[in-house]
């Protein structure tokens, strides 16, 4: 199966039941597989009229109570910039999906980039904090859409599938387990505040219909939901805590593989450059080459960094020109060596192995 | 229950200057739903950004304050993902015209199922009084300071040409008209455009020789004409003065439409 399809089949097995999307490659088969998909099983597909409808259908969708997601590529993603602040700030669960293609602007279409990981993290204006998922097989395509949704519901944010072009459309074997297993946003409970959290930042979900009369903005609001946006500490009270509901968890649910954490100089990647990472370690198998392979890239965890514990450098092959190697460097001491790649062609393994051979 | 079981309490006082015609349009509506009888628990407001945008914040209803532009795109996703809710989008000139215009005409076009309340006030309010899309020929505005050198948007004929089922236009003046007329559009199963001259005197009226609040409601009665009387003028091959408001209902009609309750 192809990995834009995996995704797609990844959102249903989740629950979704909501796409609001618009035609870009190399995103586009996840739309034309819900399409086919989500009116049998009594979903509902939409095409909008550009990229900023499709995400704010998506969170009108989610507010209905519906597990929504929309999926693009770099320029569509720019044009979603506001309204993820607004997913952000009124707490509206959604997922995401970018297959990144060759930037800036048009760029390159057809071609694989990793280009768009900072602005995943950056992009909307304001202080916030998402999940960004990093898929380097279809299988992990499917995979890390099931978890996107789990995340989005848990923690009541927009989560992002950061996938490529080579992982979207490449063809692999994809084993769809019998059972997924899935999660709901945690209900409101009805006499409190609906922007009240508990001890894990996440307040319960007053979704529209239900008669509890709540009104979302994405003004700075009080606990009620009502707008006080000239109170200072009303507004970093809620910004605390829309970025510490995230940043808090990050030790539970940040995910990455790791191999031979005994070795000195340690490849660190995600998405379509794991791919050659992992050819460069089949052709070379040596105890001293290690990998730490990133499922989820934002929050980052650098905790992961510190279990290589004899590293002296990290290897970190990129599609782009070094955009979560600046990450890296801010949290370690050891030699951190990018290797970027532009253009859309991956990395030889080839080229991979003359780093590790250039710091023997 | 009366229009004001439909208002947050507990919200007021509102932000609307004193003066302001939003009020009026906003208690036509209610009066509107009060009379079709839905339930607070099945109804929906929404709206973008802008002075009108404020009106959801104040009914007691779940509501949704979106966006600059996008509230349609917002309710849209809201009515597909469950057509049992009544949905009512609040939006203004700017809102609907400028930055949300690409999602009006599409919203017409696919006339999904629900009613647009424009407040038409010729002005960007909030901000401080900027030119706007309806903002007349001539008028001023603080990026139009010697007058206005674009033509105004039509927003009826807008709606009309884009397929929307219902389309009317009144002002706050005309509160008996604009209430059936938003009721006729609750009532109209499709996307109802109903819009609503509105009077800003603090940054409209003031700035062009309005300068009382009832100067502006005044004009609106005074500068009123009938669609139905526009038209046999035309068929005389009379003039109709430009600065003539057109009033009253321009289409109702049954197109295919999306989002309708099963």
């Amino acid at each position: 199966m192809q990995g834009n399809t995996a995704c797609a089949e990844g959102a249903l097995a989740a629950g979704c039941r909501f796409f609001g999307g618009y035609p870009i490659t190399p995103s586009t088969e996840v739309a034309e597989h819900m399409a086919l998909r989500l009116p049998k099983m009594g979903g509902v597909f939409i095409q909008m009229e550009d990229e900023i409808a499709s995400i704010a259908a998506v969170i009108g969708a989610s507010w209905t109570g519906a597990k929504a997601m929309t999926a693009t590529s770099g320029p569509g993603f720019s044009l979603m910039m506001e309204n993820i602040g607004y997913a952000v700030m009124t707490e509206t669960p959604c997922v995401i999906v970018n297959v990144q293609r060759g930037g800036p602007s048009t760029g390159q279409p057809t071609l694989s980039a990793q280009g768009d990981m900072l602005q995943c993290r950056f992009g909307s204006h304001g202080d916030y904090s998402v999940i960004a998922l990093s898929p380097a097989s279809v299988q992990e395509m499917f995979d890390l859409t099931v978890e996107a949704f789990n995340l989005a519901e848990r923690f009541r944010i927009p989560v992002f599938l950061m996938a490529d072009e080579i992982i979207g459309h490449m063809r692999e074997r994809l084993i769809i387990p019998d059972h997924v297993p899935t999660n709901q946003r945690k209900p409101y409970e009805p006499g409190s505040l609906p922007f009240r959290a508990g001890e894990d930042l996440v307040p319960g979900f007053p979704a529209f219909g239900k008669g509890y009369g709540v009104h979302v903005t994405g003004l700075t609001h009080d606990e009620r939901g009502y707008p006080c946006a000239t109170s200072p500490k009303l507004h970093e009270d809620l910004v605390k805590r829309l970025v510490g509901k995230v940043e808090g968890a990050r030790g539970s649910i940040t995910s990455c593989d790791i191999l031979n954490p005994d070795a000195e100089m340690v490849f660190v990647s995600y998405g379509a450059p794991s791919r050659t990472v992992q050819q460069v370690l089949h052709d070379h198998p040596d105890e001293n080459i290690g990998h730490l392979r990133l499922k989820m890239v934002w929050p980052f965890a650098e905790m992961f960094l510190s279990r290589f514990t004899n590293a002296e450098a990290f290897i970190v092959p990129e599609q782009n020109l070094g955009q979560i190697s600046r990450e890296i460097e801010r949290h370690t001491d050891k030699d951190v060596v990018t290797v970027p790649k532009l253009g859309g062609d991956l990395h030889s393994p080839g080229e991979l192995y003359a780093v590790v051979e250039d710091l023997k | 229950m009366s229009e004001e079981d439909w208002l947050r309490q507990d919200r007021l006082p509102h932000i609307f200057c004193a003066g302001c015609g939003n009020g009026t349009v906003i208690n036509c509506t209610l009066s509107a739903v009060e009379q079709m009888g839905w339930k607070r628990q099945e109804t929906v407001f929404v709206s973008g950004i802008g002075c009108s945008s404020r009106a959801p914040g104040y009914i007691s209803t779940d509501s949704l304050h979106t966006t600059h532009g996008r509230a349609l795109a917002f309710a849209t996703g809201i009515k597909l993902a469950n057509p049992q809710l009544n949905i009512v989008v609040f939006t203004g000139d700017g809102d609907l015209a400028a930055i949300g215009g690409n999602h009006f005409i599409h919203a017409c076009r696919r006339n999904i199922d629900l009613t647009v309340v424009c407040l038409n006030n010729m002005i960007y309010g909030m901000t401080g009084g900027q030119g706007s899309p309806t903002t007349p020929m001539g008028g001023l505005s603080t990026t139009t300071p010697y007058g206005s050198g674009e033509p105004a948007f039509d927003l009826c004929g807008l709606a009309t040409a884009a397929g929307a089922n219902y389309v009317a236009r009144w002002t706050s003046y005309h509160v008996r008209e604009l209430t059936r007329a938003i009721l006729t559009g609750l009532e109209n199963p499709g996307f109802s455009f109903v819009e609503s001259l509105v009077q800003c005197p603090t940054n409209y009226g003031r700035r062009n020789r309005f300068k009382q609040v009832a100067d502006q409601i005044e004009y609106f009665k005074s500068h009123t004409i009938l669609v139905e009387k526009a038209a046999r003028m035309r068929e005389k091959g009379e003039m109709i003065p430009p600065d003539m408001i057109l009033a009253g209902e321009f289409v109702r009609r049954n197109r295919p439409a999306l989002g309708v309750r099963p």
